[in-house]
């Protein structure tokens, strides 16, 4: 029984995950491993990059591309990949309900969800806690786009 | 009216067409090391990028560098990078670097550091650049942490971002910049042109997604120095396209020439960029050839600046 307050440890690594949870984790790493080169981050985006793992990226962006892409679509730190960001602009054109999430803010990376299942995650509705600051205000768009025409 | 929070945000608020270099790197713990560096663009540059260990060497710390521009009376423009630092470090230097009278600041990825001089060191990429816009918007706007624990006084400085139009994926670049002004960018310094139909492609585009009017886009041009220098840029810095004309018009002038040469690229980029609508500025950078900026801004008619 975990105690608020003197259990200090993110819920993630403890307890390990036996039983159904641990079946239910060795299920989603070896499909999607296989298919996505799935690096486990334990908060799944896939279908908002095109099936392109973010987490392949040698800089782990969650918002698309950096600028060192080369010319011919390659990477900059591993010039033998395919850029992860050009792989996902490709597919996400061939995803009819999900292609506009190419152009969604994604929420910063909980490390602490490292080789966690995001099935689980989705389900128990961990992978959508941000921190407290993250959504605080209004939208900074609209906000900017006042103050510019202000 | 808004209240400008910085000399560059009053000009661009005025509608002037501004002007912004990269200062160079300095490798010295003498801080007259920057101050004579940015002696060089003082009167000709409304602003000065303080780049952060750029091209993944390690060089003098961004905020100290722009501490000493702004105690001696340039403007610094402050880059981040996520490459180096974590969260809790990018906002304490956030803080730090209001607190020392930085103004502007300007959050990338980085280069990574397999291209520099430490290719064994650790890269952090805690969070990504957009990730920082939303931070340093959330600290400057609604006064709290990414935590969301308040600060006791929030920083103020104009939010920039960066974006490259020239490399691939070309479709997604407009709308990667729609991201970054959802997320707090204010201003956007561009990769170095030297395709200007890439560059006017990229300018219509954003102009469909309706973000030339909530957002300030400056050009970057280079000033080439010499034909060995944009053959670097071509195969050594990932992500600028330096097209052939560049290297021949360079490598067809005696190296004496060279310079003058690469002032002339510089200044017929500057022109046809300042002809694309709704280019606000440009942001000069070059590699060991600082005293062609003021020749550059001059040569393009941009002085004296206001």
């Amino acid at each position: 029984m975990r105690r608020p307050g003197l259990d200090r440890r993110p819920p993630q690594t403890a307890p390990p995950a036996r039983g159904f949870r641990k079946a239910l984790l060795l299920i989603e790493r070896s499909t999607k491993e296989a298919i996505w080169d799935c690096r486990m981050c334990g908060q799944c985006i896939l279908h908002s990059t095109g099936m392109s793992c973010p987490m392949r990226c040698p800089k782990n962006l969650r918002n698309g591309p950096c600028g060192g892409t080369l010319q011919d679509g390659s990477c900059e730190v591993v010039p033998e990949m395919k850029c992860v960001w050009v792989s996902a602009w490709e597919g996400s054109r061939r995803l009819p309900l999900w292609r506009s999430h190419m152009a969604h803010v994604e929420r910063p990376t909980d490390w602490r969800l490292q080789e966690t299942g995001s099935w689980e995650n989705l389900l128990t509705g961990r992978d959508r806690q941000v921190p407290a600051g993250w959504n605080a205000g209004a939208n900074p768009r609209r906000a900017g786009g006042a103050e510019r025409t202000a | 009216m808004t209240e400008p929070r910085s000399r560059l945000h009053e000009l661009l608020l005025a509608g002037e067409f501004v002007v912004t270099a990269e200062l160079q790197t300095s490798d010295s713990a003498d801080p007259g090391s920057v101050t004579r560096l940015a002696e060089l663009l003082r009167g000709s540059v409304d602003a000065v990028n303080c780049t952060d260990n750029s091209a993944a060497h390690a060089h003098i710390s961004p905020l100290a560098a722009a501490h000493l521009l702004a105690d001696d009376g340039v403007e610094p423009i402050m880059q981040f990078v996520c490459r180096d630092r974590n969260r809790l470090a990018l906002q304490a230097d956030l803080l730090g670097a209001a607190a020392l009278g930085v103004r502007n600041i300007v959050c990338m990825t980085g280069d990574d550091v397999s291209v520099g001089d430490h290719p064994e060191a650790k890269p952090l990429y805690d969070i990504d650049s957009v990730h920082l816009l939303r931070i340093a918007r959330i600290m400057r706007d609604e006064g709290v942490y990414l935590s969301g624990r308040q600060l006791t006084g929030a920083p103020s400085f104009l939010i920039g971002a960066v974006e490259n139009p020239f490399a691939p994926p070309l479709e997604f670049r407009p709308m990667r910049v729609g991201m970054k002004v959802e997320a707090g960018a204010e201003f956007i310094q561009t990769q170095i042109c030297f395709n200007l139909d890439k560059m006017r492609l990229f300018m219509a585009r954003c102009g469909e997604l309706g973000l030339l009017d909530l957002v300030w886009i400056l050009a970057g041009v280079f000033v080439p120095s010499s034909a060995r220098g944009v053959r670097y840029l071509r195969d050594q810095v990932p992500g600028v396209d330096v097209p052939g004309w560049v290297i021949e018009r360079m490598e067809a002038r005696a190296p004496e020439d060279q310079r003058a040469e690469g002032v002339r690229i510089a200044l017929e980029i500057v022109e046809q960029v300042r002809d694309i609508p709704d280019v606000r500025g440009i942001h000069l950078m070059t590699i060991n050839h600082e005293d062609a900026i003021p020749q550059v801004v001059e040569g393009a008619g941009l002085l004296p600046r206001p």
